[in-house]
């Protein structure tokens, strides 16, 4: 099968055009996943754009973006497939064929409703299957997912094996409520998104907020990173970052000072003790028990 | 850095195989450390491997973690491990042609480190050059300073039988980082126009920190090569090797543990959480109720149409924290209590009690504030614990308790014990044990001690543990959060 990347660097640059700003370590896997055929399992806190790499990806490629959204309860009939009973009962009733060529007819391909991963499977052109918040279905529900991830196939019983016509590429993600099963752990390559470094989250508000000032990129990143150094309920996650530098563009500061961060951190935190706390800990310039890191 | 795995590109044949063996010897460390690494995963790692130019050593880093560690909290095991078994230059792992190896570890003939003259740099000069390096904010002199500090400093001789922390203690004493960062500071100050305001300075102070810290895992890094280098790969993995946070024994965590603990408690009881809901959930469904549904069954003349169940209750009893905060078990008590309130949605109401030779309650402080972790803070600080002279007193502490809260124990309320049950020789009161069981619904023993350990010394946990429903070791996060999900 052709790969679709030719190297890391291609991922790199190509995630980066759809204003993605990919790490070393996220292009990585990606084009792994590619040459592997192998589905990605996302984890990372909340806002670190998770499901936001999937999106990208699907856009660098081309590719129709199928998602799957998990929840609690959710079962063969949403995930896979299901059989259209309307239309059969009214098949049935149509007209009075003999029975064999009416039970062979209402099981064929015109009475099935696809469901994303069948979906997914089926497509014939690109597709980039994402599968969100895969730690909310329950331990047994897993089970439904492992078929499609290690064969790229789903087995209907009235109709047999449906193989995948092309692979698509897979990302699960998952905000880690509660451990995953070994099995799907196994089938899946790994990627950890934790929060960006300096660099990165600058460069990150400078692409997504348009109209920032480099110096202003500069001073949200070094704050919000000394934000999440503190013990909070709740770190800032990037989209609060975006949303925070976005906030200070339309409200004209050039320049953020204790004053104005005072009257814009709720933007950026949304718990109250988490709140007191940044804001006594950031203007108080030499905190007690900062020092050096042990 | 990426020099040392430079050596050609991918491996057919006899390279191959070294690599696969090489890749072998990294899992079954991996396996040591306590990673569940599969056998299918080893075949993907080997087959991630083949895409990867093995030259770009951050390339098979990520191919190997992507492919071998499933856990966000295995990551620092595989780490150490990737250092140590992909920094070759043991004498076993020098290639043929490999001059390069002792020349490096004779020390890289660097021109930046040398003086004009061809002259090794001076103390004041590699001083200057890392104040220089760290005020720009300049990685490649970072790197080239630390690997020169390492070798002026640390005084490493081969096979001598120290462990890394010896060297890197000795560098970083040299060095002295506390007055460079005072220094750096100062200097960021005197460069700006004005005098910086609070939020300005703390900014400043953060990324020193985090450059000095950059220092600091350069000089380790520097350090573990070169100990590679001298005693060869198992040797170093296995000095190295350290427990998962989960796995880590409260008694003897290191600051370095409590860090890495504290980071993984916060995920860890929300799963817990989590898990403790959903059972609770998936339990509501009951036996059928025969009474009800007979008498449901009355207004569909007596036919059985709407079946009625017993629902199970589910038991929120009331919570008595009783912890021992004495130096050596502090930390348990600590986390204990931490993870207890953070699933207090769980239990109708906890009470908590902290005790050295005293006792007092510490409730408030954990209903005023809405952070736990602060709140465990200020309990080691504000919480009147010392009666005599503060080395703990099982039996002085029950008493207290009996005496004060005694009352308020009902048939619902199930009394946690944390400590190690040293009672340092003084009377142990087990009466109030007695009394204890006889009235509270449960009361268990947590104790962080090893079971063997139980019982000597001045330890007497066997007169306590007859009174009480359950004893439990707990000597790390995992022992905790079993006992949690089994008990409640």
């Amino acid at each position: 099968m052709a790969h679709r990347f030719a190297g890391v660097s291609a991922v790199r640059d190509g995630l980066n055009g759809v204003q993605y700003l990919a790490d070393e370590g996220i292009a990585g896997v990606v084009y792994l996943a590619d040459r592997l055929v192998k589905p990605v399992l996302v984890e990372g806190p909340a806002g670190t754009g998770k499901t936001q790499l999937a999106k990208s990806t699907a856009e660098m490629c081309g590719a129709r973006l199928i998602r799957l959204q998990c929840y609690e309860g959710i079962d063969e009939s949403k995930a896979l497939y299901e059989w259209n009973y309307k239309k059969q009962l009214m098949r049935i009733q149509a007209e009075s064929q003999t029975w064999d060529e009416v039970s062979e007819d209402i099981f064929s391909e015109e009475f099935l409703l696809t469901r994303p991963l069948l979906e997914a499977i089926r497509a014939t052109e690109p597709v980039v299957l994402l599968i969100d918040e895969v730690d909310r279905v329950e331990v047994e529900a897993e089970a439904l997912l492992l078929e499609v991830l290690s064969d790229y196939q789903v087995s209907i019983p009235e109709l047999g094996t449906v193989e995948a016509t092309q692979i698509p590429l897979v990302f699960l993600t998952s905000n880690n409520t509660r451990e995953l099963s070994e099995s799907l752990k196994r089938r899946c390559l790994y990627l950890y998104i934790d929060y960006p470094d300096l660099d990165r989250e600058r460069e990150i508000v400078l692409t997504k907020v348009p109209d920032i000032s480099q110096s202003l990129a500069d001073e949200v990143a070094r704050i919000v990173r000394s934000v999440r150094q503190l013990e909070l309920k709740k770190s800032p996650s990037v989209s609060e970052t975006l949303d925070w530098a976005r906030t200070l563009v339309l409200l004209g500061v050039e320049h953020v000072d204790a004053e104005t961060a005072a009257e814009t951190v709720h933007v950026l935190l949304k718990y109250r003790s988490d709140i007191d706390k940044a804001l006594k800990e950031l203007s108080a310039g030499d905190a007690p028990g900062s020092g050096l890191p042990r | 850095m990426t020099v040392q795995a430079a050596r050609g590109p991918a491996p057919p044949g006899a390279a191959g195989a070294a690599l696969l063996g090489l890749l072998g010897g990294f899992i079954a460390e991996l396996r040591r450390a306590g990673l569940p690494v599969s056998l299918t995963e080893h075949l993907d790692a080997a087959e991630a491997v083949r895409h990867v130019p093995l030259e770009d050593r951050a390339a098979l880093k990520c191919a190997l973690a992507a492919t071998l560690v499933k856990h966000h909290a295995h990551r620092q095991a595989f780490e150490t491990a990737f250092e140590v078994y992909f920094s070759l230059r043991g004498p076993q792992f020098v290639p043929s042609d490999g001059a390069w190896a002792d020349a490096d570890l004779a020390g890289a003939r660097d021109p930046r480190l040398e003086g004009p003259g061809g002259e090794p740099l001076g103390d004041e000069d590699l001083a200057r050059m890392l104040f220089a390096a760290l005020l720009g904010g300049d990685q490649e002199r970072l790197r080239a300073g630390a690997r020169r500090a390492v070798q002026r400093y640390a005084g490493m001789e081969p096979g001598r039988p120290v462990g890394g922390a010896y060297y890197l203690y000795r560098t970083l004493r040299n060095l002295g980082l506390e007055a460079l960062l005072e220094r750096l500071l100062e200097t960021v100050q005197d460069e700006a126009e004005r005098p910086l305001t609070p939020l300005e300075e703390r900014l400043a102070r953060d990324e020193m920190e985090a450059r000095i810290d950059q220092l600091r895992k350069e000089i380790e890094a520097e350090i573990r090569r070169r100990l590679v280098a001298d005693r060869g790969v198992e040797a170093m993995a296995r000095t190295l090797r350290k427990p998962l946070p989960t796995d880590v024994e409260f008694m003897h965590a290191t600051r370095e543990d409590m860090e890495a603990l504290r980071k993984v408690i916060g995920p860890l009881t929300r799963k817990l959480a989590a898990r403790l809901a959903s059972r609770r959930h998936h339990r509501s469904r009951g036996v059928l109720d025969f009474r009800r549904t007979i008498r449901r069954s009355l207004s569909y003349g007596g036919v059985p149409a709407e079946p009625q169940f017993r629902y199970k209750r589910p038991a929120k009893p009331e919570i008595m924290v009783i912890a021992d905060i004495s130096g050596s078990v502090a930390a348990f008590a600590r986390f204990t209590l931490h993870l207890v309130y953070a699933i207090s949605s769980h239990f109708a109401k906890v009470r908590s009690f902290v005790f050295i030779d005293g006792l007092d309650e510490v409730t408030d402080l954990f209903e005023a504030s809405e952070d736990i972790a602060e709140a465990v803070h200020r309990v080691n600080t504000s919480a009147d614990v010392v009666w005599v002279d503060g080395h703990s007193d099982y039996g002085h502490a029950l008493g207290v308790f009996w005496e004060r809260y005694g009352p308020s124990i009902t048939a619902k309320t199930t009394i946690m014990i944390l400590g190690d049950a040293r009672n340092n020789y003084h009377a142990s009161e087990t009466w109030v044990m007695a009394e204890l069981q006889r009235k509270a619904r449960r009361i268990f023993w947590l104790n962080p001690e090893p079971r063997s350990y139980w019982d000597t010394g001045d330890s007497i946990m066997s007169t306590y543990s007859a009174h009480c429903d359950g004893t439990f070791e707990v000597r790390t996060l995992r022992h905790l959060e079993r006992f949690v999900e089994q008990t409640f």
